[in-house]
């Protein structure tokens, strides 16, 4: 089991999420007695009812005057079993940009509902979000149980609602959960509320899903060079390696690769660290590789495994969410940034757009800010991608503009929610 | 909360998956920028961000100097430290003194003596003469609110002010750094590090860190409810007792406003089981700067503040 979960929350406003971080912050004993405290008392100098957890992550001056939460936050918390990274998403303005962002890279996502709504336009925003970011699992945490008398049809009501709408996106891993983070049922500790819910209360849950990356170890190594480190010093004249954080797969010594865009094959002569030489890496390890031939390589290059390479491509189909104010039309010159390789781009096509929340599509002349939509791309050199389908990090990039310098759109390589017209 | 660390599948831990995530940012940013630079004071995670530069380059030089922002108000075995780490490293060292913009007159002394707020524009200072385009801090998400909503890379206008309602969205650990000439950013490589994730690499990699993180004979003065040390810079005022205690210091910051903690914690080892029962956050024990209000760090980083 993973030592380290990245999960990301989301929820429209006042679901109460700020609220159930809080409570597992408190809950798991890692808010610490001066927080707590600070909290209690703004609660008081406020008129709260009670100790309002969600100011213990909204921290900035604006979300304390509105009670909203305005930017992704991350909270670290850990048990015994786990350490656990929250990017808590905002669920009101700009909901996409930041719920995509949090995705991103997220081990699980966690939607929360009121169960007194139930599945709401929001909701399935965020579950389509999450497939779409492709997320390996999905907790649906249907929140203010409370309020509806812990009544066991209301959640199941929901989470049938929720399962009928998860499996038209192929959600993997969906697990449904009645809480009530205001009270702290099920949340921390089973609750004897809901004696009718025999699963694991949230946090049991998030210490013991299995994180899944075995695919990675699974398919071809992807090295994109970061930096070529050449001491050029007295002791190492000739020392030259190439420096990166392995995508995917795993990399050894005496393994076949070949460098793009060059084409060239060679061998890995070491794979190593400052601690020395390594029997191989894995991926997410940043290590520094050396090649047995003296071969042209250099950062934005691609080191692959020689009989399972990317595709060499100047010319992407892709599914964009779009983050900027100014809305994306065909002909629109960017900078396209792809693991370590960034390149001149035009968005040449945009082919249909996807309503998240109906999962249909339609035409659009243009994407407005938080638009999802499949474009092409054609890019000044080439890239060296797979599909986001496949592999999270060399499916994936970044679109920047030139002038400003903005990330204006998070872009996912192939067709990722399939969906039809 | 436990020291044990859980050991992943496929051997990473969660202090590889943060060690790599550090070093993969160290290096893009190495990379992409012209004029990069590292703050270092001499404190625990600056000392760490400073190995994690070390690793990065391996074996080569951490091809970036170093920066210090000298309050003058320093811990003697800390600047001891500092200078023996930039020997080590063979790297290039650039102090910029609190002290010369207190001269010139760009600043002022403030009541109390506390030279933090006044960094910010030796800092800013030395970023502009140096022409430094990227400078790599330690701070760390979990410190404080308003940090916990910063970027891996947050960008600077040429006012060096941070604007937190209008950040680059961070996507995947694609970092974008593009800016204009006379902006910068700020990097922060450490920040999904925890203070127990510090310590914890701390113990693994046997790293050294400065005599005052460990237990020692100190004469102390209580203030506002912090053990301050008598140093040039803090002297008790008339009505506080002067007391010798074993203290260790958790954060090395301004002497004058860093307060020390009781304990008998005399090894990494045990400063880190300390850390794991701890139940208050470290800025709010020791930290007098922070504790002026509730968004104080908000305030201070809009500004240009680390």
């Amino acid at each position: 089991m993973s030592g380290l979960l990245r999960f990301a929350t989301a929820g429209s406003v006042d679901d109460g999420k700020s609220t159930l971080i809080g409570r597992l912050l408190f809950d798991s004993k890692t808010v610490f007695a001066d927080q707590l405290a600070a909290v209690e008392k703004t609660s008081a100098d406020r008129g709260d009812d009670y100790t309002n957890l969600a100011l213990l992550t909204d921290g900035l001056r604006a979300e304390r005057e509105q009670g909203i939460t305005i930017d992704v936050a991350y909270r670290y918390f850990a048990t015994p079993a786990r350490t656990f990274i929250v990017a808590d998403t905002p669920g009101h303005v700009q909901y996409t940009r930041n719920m995509v962002t949090g995705a991103s890279t997220a081990d699980l996502a966690l939607v929360l509902v009121d169960a007194r709504k139930g599945v709401v336009e929001q909701t399935r925003r965020h579950a389509s979000l999450s497939a779409l970011l492709r997320v390996p699992h999905l907790v649906l945490a249907v929140n203010k149980m409370d309020l509806v008398g812990y009544d066991p049809s209301v959640f199941h009501a929901v989470v049938s609602e929720f399962r009928d709408f998860a499996a038209s996106l192929g959600l993997p891993d969906v697990t449904a959960i009645p809480i009530a983070a205001l009270q702290g049922d099920n949340v921390v500790h089973k609750s004897a509320n809901t004696p009718w819910y025999d699963g694991p209360a949230l946090l049991e849950h998030l210490e013991t899903v299995e994180v899944d990356r075995d695919h990675l170890g699974s398919r071809g190594a992807r090295f994109p060079v970061q930096y070529v480190i050449r001491p050029m010093s007295v002791e190492l004249p000739d020392y030259r390696g190439y420096a990166g954080t392995l995508a995917t797969g795993t990399l050894r010594a005496g393994d076949e690769v070949v460098v793009l865009p060059s084409g060239r094959r060679t061998t890995v002569a070491s794979v190593e660290t400052a601690d020395g030489p390594m029997s191989h890496a894995v991926a997410r390890q940043a290590v520094t590789v050396r090649l047995a031939d003296e071969v042209d390589v250099s950062r934005g290059d691609l080191i692959a495994a020689a009989e399972d390479a990317p595709t060499v491509t100047s010319s992407l189909e892709a599914t964009l969410c779009w983050m900027a104010e100014v809305p994306l039309v065909p002909g629109r010159r960017v900078l396209l940034k792809h693991t370590t390789r960034t390149v001149k781009a035009i968005v040449t096509e945009l082919h249909d757009t996807l309503d998240v929340a109906t999962l249909s599509s339609g035409q659009a002349p243009a994407f407005a800010l938080n638009d999802i939509g499949r474009v092409t791309i054609v890019t000044s050199s080439p890239v060296f991608v797979d599909d986001y389908a496949d592999d999270r990090t060399t499916g994936a990039f970044v679109l920047i503009d030139e002038a400003t310098g903005a990330t204006i759109a998070a872009g996912m390589v192939g067709t990722v929610l399939g969906v039809s017209a | 909360m436990s020291v044990f660390v859980p050991a992943l599948e496929g051997g990473l831990s969660q202090l590889d998956v943060l060690e790599a995530e550090g070093i993969h940012v160290l290096r893009e940013v190495a990379a992409e920028f012209e004029r990069p630079a590292l703050l270092f004071s001499g404190g625990k995670d600056s000392i760490v961000m400073l190995k994690l530069a070390e690793r990065a380059f391996w074996p080569g030089r951490i091809p970036f100097p170093l920066v210090h922002v000298d309050t003058g108000h320093n811990f003697d075995e800390v600047l001891a430290f500092r200078d023996q780490r930039v020997a080590e490293l063979g790297a290039r060292l650039v102090v910029g003194s609190v002290q010369d913009d207190i001269d010139a007159g760009r600043v002022h002394e403030v009541p109390g003596g506390l030279r933090n707020p006044l960094q910010t524009t030796t800092l800013l200072r030395t970023i502009e003469e140096n022409r430094f385009d990227a400078v790599f801090g330690g701070a760390r998400r979990d410190e404080e609110k308003a940090r916990a909503k910063e970027r891996f890379l947050s960008f600077r206008d040429a006012f060096g002010q941070w604007d937190p309602k209008n950040q680059r969205p961070e996507l995947w650990n694609l970092y974008n750094g593009r800016h204009n000439p006379g902006e910068h950013i700020r990097v922060f490589p450490l920040s999904n590090w925890t203070e127990l994730d510090i310590w914890r690499y701390i113990v693994r990699e046997q790293i050294e860190v400065p005599s005052i993180y460990y237990a020692h004979e100190r004469e102390v003065f209580v203030r506002d409810g912090m053990l301050l040390g008598v140093t040039p810079h803090s002297q008790p005022r008339p009505g506080e007792t002067v007391e010798t205690h074993v203290v260790r210091y958790r954060t090395v910051g301004d002497a004058s406003c860093t307060g020390a903690v009781a304990s008998p914690a005399a090894t990494a080892e045990q400063v880190l089981e300390e850390v794991a029962a701890t139940r208050l956050t470290e800025r709010g024990a020791t930290r007098a700067d922070d504790r002026a209000s509730e968004a104080a760090m908000e305030d201070r980083k809009k500004e240009g503040y680390f």
